[in-house]
């Protein structure tokens, strides 16, 4: 389980302290330090920023980009946009979840992987397209997939 | 840098930038895009760095990394000036050759080049490619020379000089008037003429107003803006900037996604540059003119490109729509009156006030002025971003520019317009490419997404992907769209599960026909088109999957089943080794056989299968041919069949 530093949960929640409109930005910091957002944390927001919880929850449920679960030491980004779509990425999001035997959205259970899958990461000339880690794996195959993934220990 | 106080401050500093410049220095220019970061351009531009470093020629030649050049498929792009020498994938193990021979040598390296799939002919200058050559690149054209992290790159080509003539030469009516006389119409999808946004904000009552640049882009398949931003986000600035003048707003805000990690920096960097020169904050180039910008970070919510979800968004809310009954230009961010347009119309903006707006007019259609930025990706050869005027059409696109359709195969349809937009098929290519034609043929402009589809591209399977993505990103705020689309999915997920019943067609069309007439918002009212236009060219496809439970495509899994064709195979193992389920029975020299009852349809054995042999294929709408009796797999053909 990532640990949550609950200093650093501070620090961004005084970047926006006062500030009227900040939530979604607040939790996209939150998101981007600790990759997914902890039950503290939203405690910690509701109470210092005098916001609802519920209403914490609601927004971090609605965007995609905020993730309530902690993810694997490694995000894969499995591209679903229409001209991936269209070049075979379906078979790519197969062999990636038949590799790791976990589906979109899980994480494996040695906290190896979490795979995602996602619309459109605007590359789409180089489509299949996988990220990992933010690093862009473009014109994959589904033989290629073993490989990538053999790079993340 | 000291800030800029004049018109004649600008003039001086763009003198004094282009006078340092020397033409006739080598210049290494170096794609550095999202999609050439991609293909490797950062370890290209260490390449560059040491290697200059290698052979003392830093001083003498200049390198540079400029934003997208649109040939993605081709990246990483570089081009070598003065003699605009243009080489593609360069990697890094490229560079000492590209020094040694290129620059010091003035030689070129033929196989870097490009060359013609049909004449084989190599080509050195990069407008001599035709992926480039039938562009008229305007808005795009800074992004070939532009750092997009200088802004003094900008200024050389005459950046901010439409800001400087709205402010100093011009009224805030007068620069409407400008604007309105242009007929810019909206790029972000639905083509509202700008200057009337404009007015309308301008008049509505209520202080402050805002103005608000759309670079969430959420359309799967479509990233112009993405790339503006990343490669020019100046000229976007520039744009905002004047029309907060037109408008007569203080505040302006910046969406962009947050999947765009290289757009956000580069912009922040721009933002920063433009204060400190005077192009924004108080008294922007001594005019007395007061604009400020901030940048939200949109969290990934298709919806929430929807202008008035947008706002909600940017207040800190769920990105839901308001009722459209509310014009956002009236009340918007916290209600009061707000302009919003994409990235794309603010960055034509600067154009039109440096060139007028005769100019514009001349270029394009009678409805639709100007040119328009396509992502045109898919199964075409050449992908990319590409600029044309409007009114091209979509078989000069898709095979001048693009190339014709890869490997050889046959042109399927044409999808424009993102999710919400609809499949052109092939009887249509010649239809001129603007906004109102567009429309009449069921699909739309989008943001200008094109991406185009093969015979290998199952529609009725396409259009539920668009389903189940609306399905996902539909708000849930309103019954029609929520509903409709989950109901839709159903539908479609029975049809390509092979369990379609008869009557579904006509239930699909129903289901869209409420979700048009009754939805909230744009994204419901547009979700039922990728149905309906496929319904509408391909009903055929929809038939075959419900009558003759076949797929023309062989793309539905429930539809089809693989199978050697004994007489084809050459006893490899190389299928039966890569099979996940050990659904194979081969050994050497004996023919392979799949046994149906354990296949998954996972197609592995037919990616695999050497082209050579050929001999895995699909079959649909028709029983599989019984395995051959084991006594009769023997091959006895001898080593290399055929």
């Amino acid at each position: 389980m990532a640990e949550i530093d609950m200093r650093k949960v501070d620090e961004i929640i005084g970047r926006y302290k006062g500030e009227e409109g900040v939530l979604i930005q607040l939790l996209l910091d939150l998101q981007s330090e600790f990759n997914w957002i902890s039950p503290e944390a939203i405690a910690r927001i509701s109470e210092q920023m005098r916001i609802p919880k519920s209403q914490i929850y609601r927004i971090a449920t609605f965007y995609k980009a905020m993730s309530l679960k902690p993810v694997g030491r490694h995000i894969i980004q499995v591209c679903l946009g229409t001209a991936c779509q269209v070049r075979g990425a379906p078979k790519i999001l197969d062999r990636v979840e038949e590799n790791l035997k976990i589906k979109e959205g899980a994480t494996t259970s040695d906290m190896r992987f979490t795979l995602k899958r996602v619309n459109c990461l605007g590359c789409c000339a180089m489509g299949p397209v996988i990220v990992v880690d933010g690093t862009y794996h473009g014109k994959i195959t589904p033989s290629m997939v073993e490989d990538i993934l053999e790079q993340y220990e | 840098m000291p800030r800029l106080n004049s018109k004649e401050d600008l003039k001086a500093l763009r003198r004094k930038i282009v006078a340092k410049r020397d033409l006739n220095k080598p210049y290494i220019t170096l794609c550095s895009g999202t999609a050439c970061h991609a293909t490797g351009s950062d370890a290209v531009a260490t390449a560059i760095q040491e290697e200059l470093e290698k052979q003392d020629l830093t001083e003498e030649v200049g390198l540079r990394r400029t934003g997208c050049h649109g040939f993605c498929e081709r990246g990483p792009i570089i081009i070598i000036y003065p003699a605009e020498i243009c080489y593609l994938n360069v990697t890094p193990e490229d560079v000492p050759e590209i020094i040694s021979k290129t620059i010091k040598g003035k030689e070129i390296i033929e196989r870097l080049l490009y060359t013609d799939s049909s004449t084989g002919e190599r080509m050195v200058h990069e407008q001599d490619i035709p992926f480039y050559k039938y562009q008229t690149r305007l808005v795009f054209s800074g992004n070939l020379w532009v750092d997009p992290t200088n802004i003094e790159d900008y200024i050389a080509l005459g950046g901010y000089r439409g800001l400087a003539k709205a402010l100093h030469e011009m009224t805030p009516e007068e620069v409407l008037a400008e604007v309105k006389s242009a007929n810019l119409r909206g790029r972000g999808g639905g083509g509202f003429p700008a200057g009337r946004k404009w007015e309308t904000t301008r008049n509505a009552p209520g202080e402050p107003k805002y103005v608000i640049v759309n670079c969430d882009e959420g359309d799967p398949g479509a990233y112009m803006d993405r790339s503006i931003m990343e490669g020019n986000p100046h000229r976007v600035l520039e744009g905002l900037t004047i029309a907060a003048y037109a408008i007569g707003a203080s505040q302006g805000f910046i969406y962009v996604r947050q999947e765009y990690p290289l757009a956000v920096s580069n912009l922040a960097i721009a933002l920063e540059q433009a204060k400190e020169y005077g192009f924004l904050g108080e008294d922007i180039l001594g005019s007395g003119f007061k604009f400020d910008v901030v940048v939200h970070r949109g969290a990934g919510a298709f919806v929430s490109g929807e202008s008035s979800a947008l706002m909600n968004a940017i207040e800190g809310k769920v990105g839901e729509p308001r009722p459209k009954y509310i014009h956002t230009s009236e009340s918007g961010v916290w209600d009061k009156p707000s302009n919003l347009n994409n990235v794309e119309t603010y960055a034509i903006v600067p154009l039109i006030l440096e060139k007028g707006a005769d100019w514009f007019t001349s270029i394009g259609t009678e409805g639709s002025k100007g040119t328009k930025i396509f992502s045109l990706v898919g199964t075409v050869n050449n992908t990319g971003l590409v600029e044309v005027p409007m009114g091209t059409t979509l078989r000069d696109i898709i095979y001048k520019i693009g190339g014709g359709i890869r490997d050889g195969k046959k042109f399927k349809g044409v999808q424009t317009g993102g999710p919400s937009g609809g499949i052109i098929p092939e009887q249509y290519l010649d239809s001129p490419v603007d906004f109102d034609e567009l429309t009449k043929l069921g699909s739309m402009m989008g943001s200008g997404g094109m991406i185009v589809m093969d015979e290998d591209t199952c529609i009725v399977d396409l259009a539920r992907y668009f389903v189940d993505f609306l399905c996902e990103e539909s708000c849930g705020k309103c019954v029609p769209c929520r509903e409709g689309l989950k109901r839709m999915r159903e539908i479609l997920n029975d049809i390509v599960a092979g369990k379609g019943k008869e009557g579904d067609i006509a239930l699909l069309e129903e289901i869209a026909t409420v979700m048009k007439k009754a939805s909230l918002c744009a994204l419901g009212t547009t979700a039922a088109n990728p149905a309906l236009s496929t319904i509408r060219y391909f009903r055929d496809e929809y038939e075959a999957h419900i009558t003759e439970r076949r797929c023309p495509a062989l793309v539905c899994k429930a539809l089809i089943s693989y199978y050697i064709e004994p007489e084809k195979c050459i006893a490899c193992l190389l299928c039966a080794k890569n099979c996940p389920e050990d659904a194979i029975e081969g050994e050497k020299k004996m023919i392979h056989v799949i046994d149906q009852s354990k296949c998954i349809k996972c197609g592995i054995c037919f990616d695999v299968c050497p082209p050579k042999a050929g001999a895995v294929t699909k079959i649909s709408g028709k029983p599989v041919p019984p395995p051959i009796p084991e006594a009769a797999r023997k091959i006895e053909r001898g080593k290399g069949k055929g």
